[in-house]
């Protein structure tokens, strides 16, 4: 019996090995293992065995049906296998075909260089402050040192609704309106965005409407060095490490003293090269210490505070970062324009 | 300000620093220098040459055949065309292998059968810049004065080896619109002295006050004038080297009279007029303010009428000068005249802006006065010119001056603590350093330890407090000196309010949908300035703000809505073939009652967008979709629902929307704004296809924005589903029946769909098929099947009794 056994395993096992589908598989397990199968009809006969061998040849019987119920098993995972891969292969597709798309929009290049500084002077602890466009005479000028009569009112026309209501030329009375809101013992730290307006024929230099984003800073014994300080950490967060700065005396009413500041070309490396004028340097904004008459018109004892402003334009920056020549690009709204910076 | 170099010269020693490197030092302490002119391309091998002898050319009428002296063993014969060529002549001869600007070689040449060995040269070729060319020899060669020698080289004669500076000045250094004032500031720069014009004057026995009386009737607009008489001049062109320092500085030479005056006012910034004498028809001059309506003819020759703004110099009758701007033809100096009464005065800068102002003219006189002139260089530049007079026309000058004077020349009194200016620059400059830039910038002044009580020179205008001297200091010590520091003291947690939040997180919302962010101008014009302004706005009938002095019709009123200039940003794109656009714009709008602007307009934020052509297109599966007022509706829904705020939809008709396809914007019962599609006469008068719109005041969504999420428990209950769907009339609004199935089945129903819209077969015309998903729950418990069928059967009969709408099975 013992042999029968081993013969029907073997034999099972072949048929097994054979199998090519699943339905021969199935009566191949139907043949040795089911009801009227052969391993079952090999068991009938044990009762003819004596005591002594019953236990041995049934342990061999249990041994025998677990090597072929595995077998069959391990075979059905591969014919599975096999089917799945089938299917499989007969649902491949192109995938070199184009996708869906989905819908993609972006920010204005504007709005990203003005979040670009905005975030990175949050991060020196400035507060964003904004005011209004259509501003008072007191505020675009008078209030920033430049009285009715001043010669350097020339220096930017001005589009006027009356005489005392003007389009804002420059973010500044954002500086004299926050130090104003202020109480005097306060300091004030804060960066200030917005559109102004001068009264130009609009080319590929020159624009009607602009942005600018002004910063101040006044407290108790606010340095020059400082300013140095946090410009050249602005400059080297926005154009890269490597880029150096310098100041340069200029002159704005409302500061003294005045400074410009440069920094290194990018494209030279400070050797000169076209795009600096072969200077080595770029002019990125102006800045100064904050004057005493702005101070102290806003309610700040110049004796006891001291300050720094700086103004820049992110038309400028981004002309120069991207080399875009014509600033009236970031007022036509073309899309072939502006989807090119949805990345930037 | 243009410098010359060769003139700056003669004041400061500049010797061994190239041009190059002189710019990026003064650029770097003071003054921006925006670029190095070279007068002219290096030319070789021109010389003075002697016109001995001047023929005509046998075959050519136009060209004179020349045998010229160049100081070479044999004379050259050279074809020369231009008419003023004559024999006796000193000319600049380009020898044959002589090149000139622009590569231009000289070589020997045939001109119509004769031989020419060379070229006789006009000031233009040797690349002098024509519009500084005397007229006199513009038109054909220059000729030089007598006293040159034949054969020497012409370029340093010419000073076409000269290097000019631009100088962009800003307004608080006028002091450097001179060369005086250029020569102190590189002087300070270089830490080298300054070597003043020679000042003497030698005049005659006669005294000018037997010929001249001056009166001023107002000290106020005129603190200062003196009056200098010089007889029997003669006039002529000015000495040559006049004339080149005068183009190089960029004004153009006429004779020695005027030469003079505009080289002293290059000089010492000290406008002088000159008068003819013998003209004047008095032997007084009164400067008053002119009358209503008076008259003058400017040296222009355009007649001017004046007004009591204007100041006048007159004879004691008739004006002969608008004073600081520009003289009267009736007194102008001409080749005749032999007897020149000059002019050195101060007037006040306020008084000559308004005349320029007013009049539209500017001059490199009234640009002085205008800016500040140095009082204490008034009465010298007078001095100086009279002298140069003297030495070049020939003049013998009275003495020496009759003024008016009643002008303050005091130095202005600054104190500097020199302890301070370290604390305020972050630097440790010693007492000793500090009195070393205080003598460099030729300063003086007293000192006691860190006090400095300084005396600021008359020339520099711009300094008068504590932090001006700062700045002197500063720039002196250099900013490349200052250290780099971060402030210390107080600190405070930067950030945005919630509002900038709330305006970031609103772009992000619409950026992710698809829209572009654009941005558009502000500015206007009379045609769109009233179109498409939101109703809530027109309710409240706002005037346009108009500039009063616009740069174009195109700009002229300040917008009351952002879509009129986002929609041209559209069609600026479908004239360029870019038809698939989805833009949206975040700005102010400017809003008052106002006809005449007393205050400022509320500057109101609106959030505005515009999407016209595809929305979608994925072309090899055939699917495309294009705008259409849901796919708007959906941008706008999609936006409130992520800011947590309801808001309502309305039908509404609004001008140049498309009447059936339009929807005011709700929050709260109060319209914010409103969607929907252009009108087809709009869409066309704009050159736009079938457009869409959304436009909202983002005040008011900010004023209902909560940070705070509105946070309810995620039920535990299983909740239950129902579809219904109602046949109505056509008219009736789905939205609307969504509303009353709401009311009806609160609380239990927590959410109604609508999933299907179906007209056409089966339907009787004009019905139409609506059906809503109801969502069941109850946060409480489990809910019985009886209880939402009875909640069920109840909407069924409200909506049935109220839109007459039964259900469809």
């Amino acid at each position: 019996m013992k042999e029968e056994l081993q013969l029907l395993e073997k034999e099972a096992i072949e048929k097994i090995e054979q199998a090519t589908d699943m339905k021969e598989l199935q009566s191949i397990k139907v043949a040795y293992l089911g009801k009227k199968g052969s391993l079952t009809s090999v068991l009938r006969g044990m009762g003819k065995l004596s005591k002594e061998e019953r236990p041995v040849i049934g342990e061999l019987a249990n041994k025998v049906r677990e090597t072929i119920t595995n077998a069959i098993e391990q075979k059905n995972e591969g014919l599975e296998q096999a089917v799945l891969e089938e299917k499989l292969q007969k649902e491949a597709i192109d995938v070199t075909l184009p996708g869906r798309p989905v819908p993609t929009g972006g920010p204005h290049l504007l709005t990203k260089i003005v979040e670009e500084i905005e975030d990175l002077f949050i991060g020196m602890g400035f507060e964003v402050r904004e005011g209004p466009e259509v501003e008072t005479d007191y505020f675009n000028f008078e209030a920033l040192n430049l009285p009715k009569d001043h010669p350097a009112r020339d220096m930017q026309d001005t589009f006027y609704i009356t005489n005392e209501l003007l389009l804002r030329t420059h973010t500044s009375p954002v500086q004299a309106r926050t130090m104003k809101a202020y109480d005097d013992s306060k300091s004030v730290k804060m960066i200030c965005p917005g559109k102004v307006y001068r009264r130009d024929t609009d080319d590929a230099t020159h624009s009607h409407q602009f942005t600018q984003i002004e910063g101040l800073f006044v407290d108790k014994d606010v340095k020059m060095s400082d300013l140095k300080g946090i410009l050249d950490t602005f400059a080297k967060k926005l154009f890269g490490e490597d880029r150096q700065i310098r100041l340069r005396p200029s002159f704005f009413p409302f500061t003294e003293p005045s400074v410009e500041m440069d920094i290194s070309c990018k494209v030279c490396n400070g050797d000169g090269c076209s795009v600096c004028k072969g200077s080595g340097w770029i002019e990125i904004l102006g800045a100064g210490m904050v004057h005493p008459n702005v101070l102290s018109m806003a309610g700040y004892d110049p004796k006891v505070y001291s300050g720094f402003a700086f103004g820049m334009g992110p038309e400028r920056i981004a002309m120069l970062k991207y080399g875009i020549k014509d600033i009236r690009q970031f007022y036509t709204n073309d899309v072939r324009f502006l989807k090119q910076f949805h990345n930037a | 300000m243009l410098v010359s170099l060769n003139w700056l010269k003669n004041y400061v020693d500049i010797d061994g620093i190239s041009p190059e490197v002189l710019a990026e030092k003064i650029t770097k302490t003071g003054i921006e220098v925006d670029g190095i002119e070279y007068i002219a391309e290096k030319s070789s091998n021109v010389v003075v040459g002697y016109v001995e002898s001047c023929e005509k050319h046998p075959n050519a009428d136009k060209l004179n055949l020349c045998q010229v002296d160049v100081g070479d063993e044999e004379n050259l014969q050279i074809i020369c065309g231009a008419p003023n060529v004559a024999q006796g002549q000193k000319v600049a001869v380009a020898k044959p292998g002589a090149v000139l600007p622009g590569n231009f070689k000289i070589k020997k040449v045939k001109l119509r059968g004769v031989e020419s060995n060379g070229m006789i040269c006009s000031l233009q070729e040797l690349g002098i810049d024509e519009k500084y060319v005397p007229k006199d020899v513009a038109e054909g060669i220059f000729v030089f004065p007598n006293d040159v020698i034949v054969g020497e080289s012409v370029e340093p004669l010419l000073n076409l080896n000269d290097a000019v500076l631009e100088f962009d000045l800003t307004p608080n250094r006028a002091d450097c619109l001179s060369m005086l004032g250029v020569a102190y500031e590189v002087a300070a720069i270089l830490n080298q002295p300054v070597k003043l014009p020679d000042e003497s004057l030698e005049t005659s026995e006669d005294s000018v006050r037997n010929h001249v009386e001056v009166e001023v009737e107002d000290p106020e607009l005129n603190p200062y004038y003196g009056a200098f008489l010089i007889k029997n001049i003669e006039v002529k062109p000015a000495p040559l080297w006049m004339r080149n320092y005068l183009m190089a500085a960029g004004i153009r030479p006429i004779n020695n009279v005027v030469d003079i005056t505009n080289y002293v006012l290059l000089e010492y910034g000290q406008p002088l007029h000159a008068f003819d004498y013998d003209r004047l028809n008095s032997n007084k001059i009164v400067v008053r303010q002119a009358k209503n309506g008076e008259k003058i003819i400017t040296l222009d020759e355009v007649e001017r009428s004046l007004t009591e703004e204007n100041l006048v110099i007159t004879n004691g009758q008739d004006p002969i000068a608008l004073a600081g701007v520009m003289g009267g033809a009736n007194s102008e100096v001409t080749d005749q005249t032999t007897n020149v009464l000059l002019e050195a005065a101060f007037f006040n800068p306020s008084s000559i802006r308004r005349t320029v102002k007013q009049t539209g003219l500017r001059s490199e006189a009234s640009t002085r006065y205008e800016k500040g002139i140095d009082p204490n260089r008034v009465k010298r530049a007078g001095i100086r010119a009279a002298q140069l007079l003297h030495q070049y026309a020939g003049g013998s000058v009275l003495d020496e001056v009759v003024e008016f004077d009643a002008l303050d020349r005091d130095e202005k009194v600054v104190s500097m603590d020199a302890d301070e200016i370290n604390k305020r620059l972050g630097t440790e400059i010693t007492n000793e350093e500090m009195g070393k830039i205080l003598n460099r910038l030729g300063f003086n002044f007293d000192q006691n330890k860190s006090d400095f009580t300084i005396y600021v020179p008359t020339r520099r205008g711009d300094i008068t407090i504590f932090e001006d001297m700062l700045e002197e200091v500063a720039r002196i010590y250099g900013y490349d000196n200052l250290p780099f520091t971060l402030p210390q003291g107080t600190s405070q947690a930067g950030g945005l309010s919630d509002e900038q939040r709330l305006k970031r997180e609103v772009k992000g919302f619409l950026q992710g949908t698809g829209l572009m962010e654009t941005t558009t101008y502000s500015l206007t014009n009379e045609k769109l300035i009233r179109t498409l302004v939101s109703p809530e706005v027109k309710e409240m009938e706002p005037q346009p703000v108009e500039l009063a002095m616009p740069m174009s019709e195109d700009h002229k009123y300040l917008r009351l809505s952002i879509l009129p200039e986002l929609l041209q940003s559209v069609a600026y794109n479908r004239a360029r073939n870019q038809s698939d656009v989805a833009y949206y714009e975040i700005g102010s709008v400017f809003l008052t009652k106002e006809k005449e602007l007393t205050t400022q307009p509320n500057e109101q934020l609106r959030l505005a967008g515009a999407l016209t052509g595809k929305w979608l297109e994925h072309p090899w599966q055939q699917e495309v979709k294009p705008v259409d007022f849901y796919v708007i509706k959906g941008i706008v829904e999609g936006l409130f629902d992520q800011l947590q705020m309801p808001v309502d939809f309305d039908q509404a008709i609004i001008p140049d929307m498309h009447p059936g396809r339009c929807a005011t914007i709700s929050m709260d019962g109060e319209v914010i704004g409103f969607l929907g599609q252009l009108h087809p006469t709009l869409e066309k008068e704009m050159s736009l296809k079938e457009t869409y719109v959304f436009d909202i005041n983002m005040e008011a969504v900010i004023g209902a924005y909560s940070n705070v999420p509105n946070y309810s428990q995620i039920p535990k209950y299983p909740s239950i589903s129902r579809d219904v769907a109602f046949i109505m009339d056509d008219n009736v609004k789905a939205g609307d029946v969504k509303e009353i199935i709401e009311s009806t089945g609160t609380p239990l129903v927590k959410q109604v769909q609508i999933f299907d819209l179906y007209k056409g077969d089966n339907l009787p015309e004009g019905k139409k098929s609506v059906a809503y998903n109801l969502l069941y729950q109850d946060p409480e418990k489990t809910l019985k099947d009886d209880e939402v069928e009875e909640s069920f059967q109840k909407i069924i009969q409200t909506v049935n009794d109220i839109f007459d709408a039964y259900v469809r099975f």
